[in-house]
């Protein structure tokens, strides 16, 4: 059995990969989690210094999910490159490196930074987290900001470059289009759906950060619809990821149209997911005849009247 | 090193219309944890709720001195998490995540150990306590609670050498109001005897003020704090605490699961807490 994906020029072991956020920086579950089995882990998202993050509270649960509010707060890629990657190249891991910035000459300093250092797989680029003010989102939320960003970086490295989208917009397609044609490898999506829960005793947010993105189950029927209509407008692979929780719906996203997966807060529910998610991967392919996963990507079955197109 | 296992209740104690104590059956889990270590608990296997919650390891069972069979948790009803382990049958599996985090540092005799708890605060104590006796450490608990009835475990203390002081706010057991006037009163009062090292476990405003009675006579304080906690791996980033290790450092933001719970109370930068 073949489970091996491409994303661009990068070979997968397996299309299960860590989701940025919600596997601090690889090495923290290197006790729990052999890191060199798993597709990929998208490390925890970088700028180029340090950052504070915000103030807790930056959890609340909502059902069947949660929002998050952390503000991104990292080491920054120097201090990455110097204390976290030589360890997860010794442990074999595939990184996929999740970068954020400020301005476009931050992804692009960020990104000569990375290309220049050993263990660096791909690149990630986080322009679509909901919770900072200046940052990503404000490229994310436009094809043209998007394929600013995308050409940008593209013009520095070979490496395999993955915007990641955001899905608090109304056309997603349009953007994956306006990646693919700036010269991204993939695109993943889909980030946290801006959300807000409120204390009300207080009468208060239940974040100090006012409002978060929403992660969890709770999302994967939007997801999985996302990555359908994104699979409906590009040819370059598609990173799926939202409310993973089994294998089951790993198989609804790849079925949906993406060539590999990320899981984010189901990390959080069980941090060694990842053997069982494989095992019942496989089961699924030997029990249906499926030689290679890839040849599962895309292929939802539809009457005429179930045919839908966004655009 | 962590382990995650279903672990399998042995009893359910209701100590009173709020607190229980559940007993799970975890050996490879218990074995290797040490007093102030925490465990993720996974409630239900459903959605509702979908995280884990960080709990104090609160006894290692057996409690004697032979091999450990499991662990106990002290439970407060207060919310959903709390509320479905209040009422969990004997013999279910609950999900269970550990041993993780920073344990206390323990001190020896001739050094005294004071114990602050404030109701479910006590938690992370007896096992601490235990230790302590192991070591022969003079130790007195320091325990607070709103009712005479919502102070627990008190013989188990009392078995293990400890010295009692306990204060309730309505005045039915003890001193009448907040553990931390005792506290003072003792710190004021073992100037020149016993030089305590204090352990602090309770709601932030109790350590909030034990932390500036350990500073004000210049005793080291040890406090476990529990943040809400999303993942306890340092995955997450949620559980951070604002820390402060010199003086030369901006106060700067740390994942507790990782570097605490149990921290120096002079790092803590208490008014952004
Ligand atoms: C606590 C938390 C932190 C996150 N941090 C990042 C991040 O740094 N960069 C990023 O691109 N996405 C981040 N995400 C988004 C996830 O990578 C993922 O896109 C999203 O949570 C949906 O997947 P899930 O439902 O499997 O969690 C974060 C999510 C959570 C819950």
């Amino acid at each position: 059995m073949d489970l091996n994906v491409d994303i661009g020029s990068l070979r997968l072991k397996n299309p299960l990969i860590a989701a940025s956020g919600c596997f601090g920086y690889g090495v923290e579950y290197a006790e729990v989690v052999n890191l060199k089995t798993l597709g990929g882990i998208a490390v925890k998202g970088l700028f180029l210094s340090e950052r504070e993050g915000h103030n807790p509270p930056r959890i609340v649960e909502t059902p069947a999910g949660m929002l998050n509010a952390i503000g991104l707060q990292g080491i920054g890629v120097h201090r990455f490159v110097a204390e976290k990657l030589p360890d997860l190249y010794s442990q074999g891991a595939t990184v996929i490196v999740n970068i954020c910035g400020s301005t476009i000459d931050e992804y692009v300093e960020i990104t000569r930074i990375l290309a220049d250092a050993d263990g660096v797989n791909a690149i990630e680029l986080n322009i679509s987290c909901p919770n900072i003010k200046a940052g990503g989102i404000t490229f994310g939320n436009s094809a043209v900001g998007t394929s600013e960003v995308v050409q940008a970086v593209r013009s520095v490295t070979k490496l395999p470059i993955i915007p990641k989208l955001t899905p608090n917009v109304t056309d997603i397609a349009g953007i994956a289009r306006a990646a693919e044609e700036a010269g991204a490898d993939a695109v993943s999506l889909v980030n946290t759906f801006l959300a807000m829960a409120i204390d009300v005793e207080t009468r208060r947010p239940a974040l100090s950060n006012g409002v978060g993105g929403l992660s969890g189950p709770a999302i994967r029927p939007i997801a999985v619809r996302m990555v359908y209509e994104c699979s409906q407008a590009v040819t370059i692979p598609i990173i799926g990821m939202g409310g993973i929780m089994t294998a089951r719906d790993v198989l609804e996203f790849i079925i949906a149209g993406a060539t590999a997966v990320q899981v984010g807060t189901a990390n959080f529910v069980n941090p060694n997911l990842w053997p069982k998610l494989l095992a019942d991967l496989k089961e699924y392919l030997s029990r249906h005849n499926i030689e290679r996963v890839q040849d599962l990507v895309g292929t939802l079955e539809l009457t005429e009247t179930q045919v839908w197109n966004s655009s | 090193m962590p382990v995650d296992v279903d672990a399998r209740v042995v009893s359910n104690i209701r100590l009173s219309d709020d607190y229980n104590v559940v007993c799970l059956d975890a050996p490879a889990l218990a074995l290797g944890a040490q007093p102030g270590q925490f465990v993720m608990i996974k409630p239900v296997t459903g959605f509702e709720p979908l995280l884990r919650r960080p709990f104090s390891i609160f006894e290692v069972l057996p409690t004697s001195n032979s091999a450990p069979t499991g662990f106990s948790l002290l439970n407060k009803r207060v919310g959903i998490g709390t509320e479905i382990l209040y009422s969990v049958e004997v013999d279910q599996e609950i999900r269970c995540l550990g041993p993780l985090g920073v344990p206390f540092t323990l001190v020896g005799p001739p050094q005294e150990a004071w114990i602050v708890a404030g109701g479910v605060g006590l938690a992370p104590f007896l096992t601490l306590a235990s230790a302590l006796q192991q070591s022969g450490t003079p130790t007195t608990l320091f325990y607070g609670g709103r009712r005479s009835a919502d102070l627990f475990y008190l013989d188990a203390f009392t078995q293990l050498g400890v010295e009692l002081v306990l204060a309730t706010e309505d005045g039915s057991r003890g001193e009448s109001g907040l553990v931390t006037a005792p506290l003072e009163r003792a710190l004021t009062a073992s100037v020149v005897s016993a030089k305590p090292t204090l352990y602090a476990c309770g709601p932030t405003p109790m350590m909030r003020t034990v932390a500036g009675l350990a500073a004000a006579h210049g005793r080291p304080c040890q406090v476990s704090l529990e943040p809400v906690m999303g993942c306890g791996m340092g995955g997450c980033y949620s559980c951070v605490v604002p820390v402060c290790n010199s003086e030369d450092e901006p106060t700067h933001f740390v994942r507790a699961c990782l570097e605490g719970p149990v921290f120096d109370s002079q790092t803590i930068t208490w008014n952004r807490l």
